[in-house]
């Protein structure tokens, strides 16, 4: 896996696993180090792991095996309230029976501050996040977008070096959300602070990571920064899980470098880059955007094979059309094109060939 | 505590339903017109829906303990008996000394109740306030049954001179008016001395008050006993995983469905002298066979006792409220920097109180008013108010007595409530 430069790392899970009941593992063998001031994403489906590994960050669970370690130390034996480490919880936990100001003014308590300090970190606590006037209210009176932005004043206030957010805005609307998912990202960028944020929202991660680790069957499957991990997924799961994705099932018939040429299930040959393929004979899914596939001869390379599909239906979305297509045997291939004046008209059961670069074609594993 | 089945509930779902007339007498509008008939008839519903209930508690609960309370102010024992002294007394002011008139009313009052085989009645009610007095009354009764001539005064201290007593008159004047406090004063260990003035009684005689203040003091023992065992057994019961509570559950249930008597008897073949525990104490050595441990038939009989059979009534509202705490509540705590008795102090202690309140009141008023366990484990030193209570009602039969003893406690219960009210307040209260 992928690591920043060993010493600036400021989080680092070395050989972790985790096990709840001594049978499965959860976590199998977590190796993944955060620099300072990163904004680092765990993304996943439910139960791959993701939450489990942030929970030993946080001290809240203990990890069966390896280390983990915070700013070089080994935290493994650190009681949760001795690490130091902010967190927003996907509920919020905003303690009920206390207003705004005394769920802020908490950690500052059993930090043992005094009285006049603790008010002007409230103060500019709530003022960061746009509150300053809500201090006296109880949190069961605000909005789910109010509770977010003290729940994230609370893990601020007292100064982490190192949050941790487990699904945040799960529970927002979705214009709520866009609007949070902008506020938190401006926050970080302000703050300098290192975030650790868990999320199953793959639209959440690529908005707001620095880097982004999709974490699957307990395993980092991919660690890279956004673009990378949308435009060069390294497997099938990433390149399914982020984004919308064509999976059309071959066998690798030639292959030369990363060059691969890859027969379709109806004969059909097409161009792909071979990513993680060793031989020629092997069975791959070649992956493709569907925003990438062109229709038009003019838009693709001169020396592109192209294969000839079947359209299903055609959806107005405004900004872009959606061709659903029949291609090589398989139904539900999407094309995405741009909604311009005079763009051409897909009509159902028109026959049309499609085609690619071979750079946006990937040759993955088979699913 | 306003559930359904409480008789005050269902006196204001009634008292609601009465005022309708402003919905009617409205601007007029058929819709608004139409809306209150639709209402009311929904309204007249929700009345016979509840209506069986009302009833039932009517006349099963509010008239009888009303006419009960009503004897603890009220007994006309002597009034109704004795109207021609009654009477005497009602014109002369108090202080009078009895004339000819007096001892001739007494005197053929006396002869009449004899008749009519009352004078028991009417020597019972004067042996109330001034004890050993029945006797009088009924010997007297005996000897004027056959008719008695003037001069009556000479007769009657014939028959027995304390007749001429000033306190047995005082004591006839306050009776001869069927509605007294005498109960209530007698309730708080105070008595009329002859002039009417209101002491102490004598201090071998006080006992109420010392009763009460057990009871007091021996509910709100018990209300902080189930407190510490009953608060982790709770936590415990909302915090492990569904099957294993499903199963902690039961055990706590179990003793619940048991009856009350099988349970109270358990602690008799465990506690007494020659039980379990004395036994397994000698038999390990921790004492020996001459020390065995008092455990039973005195206070500690009832501690333990009441602790264990009101234990669920505190677990049981202290789990639902626990059980809808959230744990990432103390997990943020924790994280924010609070070591664990910290979290549980500032964060989930305070999120249960709602639960607490409700226990420990539910145990409280329960515990003040328990009966059956003391009686059976309590000894003399372990009697509640309550046990008196049931003394007056089937030994003593003075029922004024018991209500004036009950009305208090029912009082007592009332004024602490209200005080719990303005502390905690009842909004606060989660039964489940």
């Amino acid at each position: 896996m992928t690591s920043q430069s060993g010493n600036d790392a400021f989080v680092v899970f070395d050989h972790v696993q985790k096990s709840y009941d001594g049978q499965v593992l959860v976590v199998k063998d977590l190796n993944l180090s955060i620099g300072k001031g990163e904004f680092l994403t765990m993304l996943g489906p439910s139960g791959s792991g993701k939450t489990t590994c942030l929970m030993m960050l946080a001290g809240f669970e203990t990890a069966t095996h390896g280390e983990i370690l915070l700013d070089g130390q080994n935290i493994n034996d650190v009681p949760p309230h001795r690490r130091g480490i902010g967190m927003v919880f996907q509920n919020y936990a905003l303690f009920p029976h206390m207003t705004v100001g005394e769920n802020l003014s908490f950690p500052l308590e059993v930090r043992g501050m005094s009285k006049s300090e603790r008010q002007e970190r409230i103060a500019r606590a709530l003022d960061m996040v746009q509150m300053g006037q809500f201090a006296s209210r109880r949190p069961a009176q605000l909005s789910g977008g109010q509770q977010q932005r003290i729940a994230l004043a609370r893990a601020l206030v007292f100064d982490p070096k190192l949050v941790l957010m487990d699904e945040p805005l799960g529970a927002l609307d979705k214009q709520l959300r866009e609007h949070m998912q902008f506020e938190i990202k401006a926050l970080h960028d302000r703050l300098g602070i290192t975030v650790v944020y868990v999320t199953h929202d793959q639209g959440e991660a690529l908005t707001m990571s620095d880097r982004i680790a999709v974490f699957n069957d307990g395993r980092i499957q991919q660690l890279a920064a956004p673009p990378v991990l949308y435009e060069q997924p390294e497997n099938s799961f990433v390149a399914g899980f982020i984004g919308e994705n064509n999976a059309l099932r071959g066998v690798i018939e030639k292959l030369d470098g990363d060059k691969a040429l890859v027969r379709l299930g109806n004969g059909e040959l097409i161009d792909a880059t071979a990513v993680n393929i060793r031989e020629s004979g092997q069975a791959t899914t070649v992956s493709i955007r569907p925003e990438r596939v062109e229709f038009k001869p003019e838009l693709m390379p001169a020396d592109a094979h192209t294969v000839e599909a079947q359209v299903r239906d055609v959806i107005y979305m405004g900004d872009i059309l959606r061709a659903r297509l029949h291609v090589a045997g398989q139904e539900d291939f999407v094309m995405k094109y741009r909604n311009t004046l005079g763009q051409v008209k897909l009509s159902p059961n028109e026959t049309i060939r499609i085609g690619w670069h071979p750079e946006d074609a990937r040759a993955l594993d088979p699913v | 505590m306003a559930h359904s089945l409480d008789p005050q509930g269902a006196a204001v779902t009634a008292s609601e339903i009465a005022p309708e007339g402003p919905l009617r007498t409205a601007d007029g509008q058929p819709l608004a017109r139409a809306l209150a008939r639709s209402q009311a008839r929904a309204r007249r519903q929700a009345f016979l829906l509840v209506l069986p209930l009302l009833l039932f508690v009517l006349i099963t609960f509010v008239v009888p303990i009303g006419q009960m309370l009503q004897r603890s102010v009220k007994n006309d024992g002597f009034s109704a008996n004795m109207p021609q002294i009654s009477a005497w007394f009602a014109e002369n002011p108090p202080g009078t000394e009895p004339d000819a008139a007096a001892w001739q009313a007494l005197a053929l009052d006396l002869q009449a109740a004899a008749e009519a085989r009352s004078i028991g009645v009417v020597g019972t009610r004067i042996n109330y306030d001034m004890p050993g007095t029945r006797s009088l009354f009924t010997s007297a009764g005996r000897q004027v049954r056959r008719g008695i001539e003037p001069p009556y005064r000479e007769k009657l201290l014939e028959m027995d001179e304390d007749w001429a007593d000033p306190q047995l008159w005082s004591v006839m004047r306050q009776a001869s008016t069927p509605y007294t406090a005498n109960f209530y004063l007698a309730a708080m260990d105070m008595t009329r001395d002859e002039a009417g003035n209101i002491v102490r009684v004598e201090e071998q005689q006080r006992v109420y008050l010392m009763l009460f203040m057990r009871t007091l003091w021996l509910s709100l023992l018990i209300t902080f006993t189930t407190f510490v065992l009953g608060f982790p057994v709770a936590h415990l019961l909302a915090t492990l995983p569904m099957r294993k509570s499903n199963l902690l559950m039961i055990l706590v249930l179990l003793p619940f469905w048991t009856s009350l008597l099988v349970r109270t008897t358990a602690w008799m073949v465990l506690l007494q002298q020659q039980g379990v525990i004395n036994d397994v104490f000698v038999w390990l050595g921790i004492i020996n066979d001459s020390q065995r441990l008092q455990m039973i038939y005195n206070q500690t009989g009832t501690i333990i006792a009441m602790t264990h059979i009101l234990l669920p009534f505190m677990i049981l509202p202290l789990y639902s409220v626990m059980r809808t705490i959230n744990p990432s509540y103390v997990r943020a705590a924790r994280s924010l920097g609070a070591t664990s008795w910290t979290a549980f102090r500032r964060i989930y202690f305070p999120q249960t109180l709602p639960g607490l309140g409700a226990g420990a009141l539910l145990v409280f008023i329960l515990a003040v008013g328990y009966y059956i366990t003391p009686a059976l484990v309590g000894g003399s030193s372990g009697q509640l108010i309550s046990n008196l209570i049931a003394m007056h009602m089937t030994r003593t039969l003075n029922w004024s007595m018991a209500a004036a003893l009950a009305a208090m406690l029912l009082g007592g219960v009332l004024i602490l409530y209200w005080l719990y009210d303005r502390l905690v307040g009842i909004d606060n209260l989660k039964l489940g």
